[in-house]
């Protein structure tokens, strides 16, 4: 199978990046990080609250399959449609720090975009660990899908 | 300080990253490894020392010489270090390209 998500992290950084090429105009790609009932489905979160804006917020709530809800928020400093998110990313409850996001967009073709997305940590050692974890931002950490996932390969 | 954390110290090094590659279609000798690098002999030996002790390489003797090879345990088990966190992801988006294709054809 063709691996088109690509991870690249650097050992000894507290920072990596995640590449993505999809087979979607920019401004499709673009409109499903906007559109709060679109990042539901993709994410398999709630949307509680998104405000695509300098200083606007965003909070997210998923549902384990036990009935826990996680909570995650952060806050947007720059917006550029079509072009680029930068936000903050935190999960609530826990002991991790929050952690700085760079989403660029780029149009390849006119069908065709891709994703940048640059993640800073405030430690190498948070970094690895939320690698281990499988953790990510705004997401439920669909640890049994994951699970299945990974068994395939295997 | 745990193994883990010294495999990817280890491969951290541009000189032993390319020893691995090196050796990933051969066994040699550290005489012929050293001899792929202009750095010196016994920086080459600590390189080696390095990946054996984190059993990224092997030490093989064959009558009076020591061949290294690959660990392929090792290797794998790095690879699915950041492999489930890439496949989540690789998922994730998978998911988000099929809703926007639909998303245009409505």
């Amino acid at each position: 199978m063709e691996k088109k998500t690509k991870i690249n992290a650097e050992e000894g950084r507290q920072e990596l990046t995640v590449i993505r090429e999809f087979e979607l105009p920019v401004d499709l790609l673009f409109k499903a990080y906007v559109e709060s009932d679109i990042v539901e489905q993709w994410m398999g979160t709630k949307v509680l609250k998104l405000e695509n804006k300098r200083h606007g917020g965003y909070q997210f709530e998923t549902t384990d399959p036990k009935g826990n809800k996680h909570g995650f928020n952060g806050v947007i400093h720059e917006f550029v449609p079509n072009e680029k998110i930068t936000r903050t990313f935190e999960m609530e409850n826990s002991s991790f720090a929050v952690q700085l996001e760079f989403l660029e967009f780029e149009s390849i073709t006119e069908d065709t975009s891709k994703l940048n997305m640059h993640i800073i940590y405030r430690s190498v050692e948070l970094r690895d660990q939320m690698i281990k974890m499988g953790f990510a931002p705004g997401i439920n950490m669909a640890h049994n899908r994951l699970q299945d996932i990974v068994n395939k390969l295997k | 300080m745990n193994l883990r954390r010294d495999v990817f110290q280890a491969i951290a090094d541009p000189t032993r990253r390319a020893i691995l590659l090196l050796l990933a279609s051969q066994s040699l000798t550290a005489g012929a490894i050293a001899s792929n690098f202009d750095t010196a002999r016994p920086t080459v030996s600590k390189h080696l020392q390095i990946l054996t002790e984190c059993e990224l390489l092997k030490q093989e003797q064959s009558g009076r010489e020591v061949f290294y090879h690959i660990n392929a345990k090792k290797m794998i088990e790095i690879a699915d270090f950041i492999e489930p966190f890439r496949e989540m992801w690789d998922e994730r988006f998978n998911k988000l390209e099929a809703i926007m294709k639909n998303y245009k054809k409505t």
